[in-house]
């Protein structure tokens, strides 16, 4: 199972790495933006991985680290655009601060939020997340409910253009490889250890002495950290910056890739991410598909309704599939997985 | 200052905080004794409001559209406890999390297809549109009085359904030691459909009431759901005394806030930093709080185990 498993993983980020030539070959751009979005949405998922799979830490509030991440760009734009700070787009300017920034946020909402355990610690992230959505929608000035569109993009001068969706898109694709190997290296050294045995017996590591409240903070500010680099991407791929994308409803849906994918594996959110955004592309069709194949008359509604099916997909998924698209690739299936 | 429009604005407060109480026990309940985490507790809420504009439409008084809507969110309610909640018991958080998300995602399609995407205004009940005047200069519109009326009353009733009867005292003896009370022959599968039946019918109440005064439109629950959340996470998990504490203080706090917070600010600093800060910060201010009440009390004001 093991080799099918690894072939698997292999080929999606093989193919992963072929999505922008295949697609200027049939000559279909739409896929670039699309597959961008994916590798975007993996970031992110990755980074709710280490502290959700790795962590048990469920935070449903990871939203708001991508939405200022995103912020990051768009604030550096409106100065440039308004106010003439050219230094405003700086590329390099933006990648650095959509680290500290969203880290710096989530070390302090992590240091309230970790003093709590379970259903408290789901509904304060939770919190927290809607208290910057809110703040975001009051700043009227930097565009408040409507957001930002973005006429240039983060500037990192003669090394990329953005502007060019291959390239943004190669830039996202290293920057998910990047991510995955900083994960692997982290969770498998002696921190990582901590924060997995924190999971599973928070008491017994304490007995041996070890602060795992402060390695559970520092994980968390590194998710975020990495949740934000997601936040970088998501601005310039969209051209766009809301406070839509900071909606708890994002943070959800960050919550169902990993879960769909596979928690606390390496590869498991790359898959849930690729996997959410298939779906939520192909479903309405598949269904309207259906629907004819079926002989129903306005099948256009059925496509329109995809969510219902979605839905209770969702909960088919938690109830009878725990080990997600991973676990079935491990021939685990169940829910003790 | 004000008075005239302080006081206003307290009233409006205390109906709000009302408001979250009864969405805020339904889901405090439903934690303390089936220990779920129930997100969908916002879609009951907006199912409430649109059996509301429906019953209303149909019969054409206000009043029957209540008496028609509370047993039908009790019964969406516990339909959706058999079909789906109660395989998720003895399940971890995060999958409850995740089934009850699924939950408002079919929630909200199933409501836009039976109603349609396009939002429904509720009229105003006839015998309740006017002002009265409750002393000299103060105007306050007669239904949102209605509003705390009725709100304090199923308050009342809660706290003696709960304090003074059988039914309650399965349900207190249900949250300390749910186990037990199972052992001792309780049919405990049939109490949680009661109680999440109970929540569903506290939250429909809370749907039906806001319905005249704001825009029953889909997606109109999941804001409030946080702020319930906010609201029992102050509280305390699990205690019913805690949620209506609770409530309250944010209900003051959020509108008293959005009122008065640009004067405040405005009297410190420039107005038009004033401008910009005070709408952001007011927005805000509830959630600082639970910041600060947590970083001192991380199991909230009133605990569940020890009052």
């Amino acid at each position: 199972m093991q080799m099918i498993r690894f072939g698997f993983i292999a080929l999606v980020m093989l193919a992963l790495a072929a999505v922008p030539a295949v697609a200027t070959a049939i000559d279909e751009p739409f896929y670039i933006s699309l597959f961008t979005r994916m590798l975007v949405l993996a970031i992110a998922a990755s980074s709710l991985n280490l502290v959700l799979g790795y962590g048990g830490m469920v935070s449903f509030g990871h939203a708001a680290y991508l939405g200022l991440g995103s912020y990051v760009v768009g604030v550096g734009f409106y100065h440039a655009a308004n106010d003439g700070m050219d230094w405003a787009l700086n590329g390099w300017l933006h990648l650095a601060l959509t680290i500290i920034i969203p880290g710096l946020a989530a070390l302090l909402i992590g240091a309230i939020s970790l003093r709590t355990r379970g259903v408290y610690f789901i509904m304060i992230t939770l919190a927290f997340s809607q208290m910057l959505y809110y703040f975001f929608i009051g700043l009227e000035r930097y565009g408040g409910d409507d957001g930002l569109s973005l006429w240039y993009l983060s500037d990192f001068g003669s090394v990329m253009d953005l502007n060019d969706d291959s390239q943004l898109y190669y830039l996202a694709y290293g920057l998910l490889v990047l991510v995955l190997f900083i994960l692997y290296r982290l969770v498998n050294s002696r921190f990582g250890m901590v924060v997995r045995g924190a999971k599973s017996n928070e008491r017994r590591l304490m007995a041996v002495g070890f602060p795992t409240y402060r390695y559970r903070l520092v994980a968390f500010g590194i998710s975020g950290a990495i949740c934000g680099v997601a936040g970088f991407l998501m601005a310039n791929q969209s051209e766009f910056v809301s406070t839509s994308e900071m909606h708890w409803v994002h943070s959800g849906d960050l919550i169902v890739m990993v879960v769909l994918g596979g928690m606390g594996t390496l590869f498991g959110p790359v898959l849930g991410a690729v996997g959410f955004l298939m779906l939520e592309q192909y479903l309405p069709e598949l269904m309207e598909g259906i629907c004819h194949i079926i002989g129903g008359n306005s099948c256009g509604i059925a496509g329109e309704y995809w969510k219902m099916v979605f839905g209770p997909l969702l909960i088919l998924i938690v109830l009878f599939a725990r080990g997600g698209i991973d676990g079935l690739l491990q021939g685990k299936v169940g829910r003790n997985v | 200052m004000n008075w005239i429009l302080l006081i206003e604005q307290t009233l409006n407060g205390l109906q709000l905080g009302l408001l979250l109480f009864l969405l805020a026990a339904g889901l405090t309940l439903v934690f303390g004794i089936m220990d779920l985490v129930n997100l969908a507790h916002g879609s009951l809420y907006m199912v409430g409001a649109y059996f509301a504009a429906t019953f209303t439409a149909w019969t054409g008084s206000f009043v029957y559209a209540v008496v028609l809507t509370l047993p039908a969110t009790l019964l969406v309610g516990a339909v959706v406890e058999i079909v789906c909640l109660r395989s998720l018991y003895d399940r971890d958080h995060l999958d409850q999390v995740l089934a009850t998300f699924g939950l408002i995602l079919f929630f909200n399609e199933l409501v836009r297809l039976v109603w349609g995407p396009a939002g429904l205004s509720v009229p105003l009940p006839e015998f309740l549109s006017s002002s009265l005047e409750l002393a000299p200069g103060l105007i306050y519109p007669s239904y949102r009085l209605a509003i705390i009326i009725a709100s304090l009353l199923a308050a009342f009733f809660l706290y003696w359904l709960v304090a003074r009867t059988r039914i309650g005292m399965l349900i207190r003896a249900g949250a300390s030691n749910r186990e037990m009370v199972g052992a001792l022959g309780v049919n405990i599968r049939f109490l949680f459909t009661i109680v999440f039946g109970l929540g569903a019918a506290l939250a429909g109440l809370a749907g039906l009431m806001a319905a005249p005064i704001s825009t029953v439109e889909i997606g109109m629950g999941e804001n409030v759901l946080i702020l319930a959340f906010v609201v029992i996470v102050i509280g305390g998990i699990g205690s019913i005394r805690g949620a209506f504490v609770s409530a309250l203080l944010i209900g003051l706090i959020d509108t008293v806030g959005r009122a008065f917070l640009p004067d405040v600010i405005g009297g410190f600093f420039d107005d038009e930093f004033a401008d910009a800060a005070a709408p952001a910060l007011a927005s805000m201010s509830i959630y600082l709080l639970m910041a600060v009440i947590l970083a001192f009390r991380p199991e909230g004001l009133f605990s569940a185990r020890n009052g």
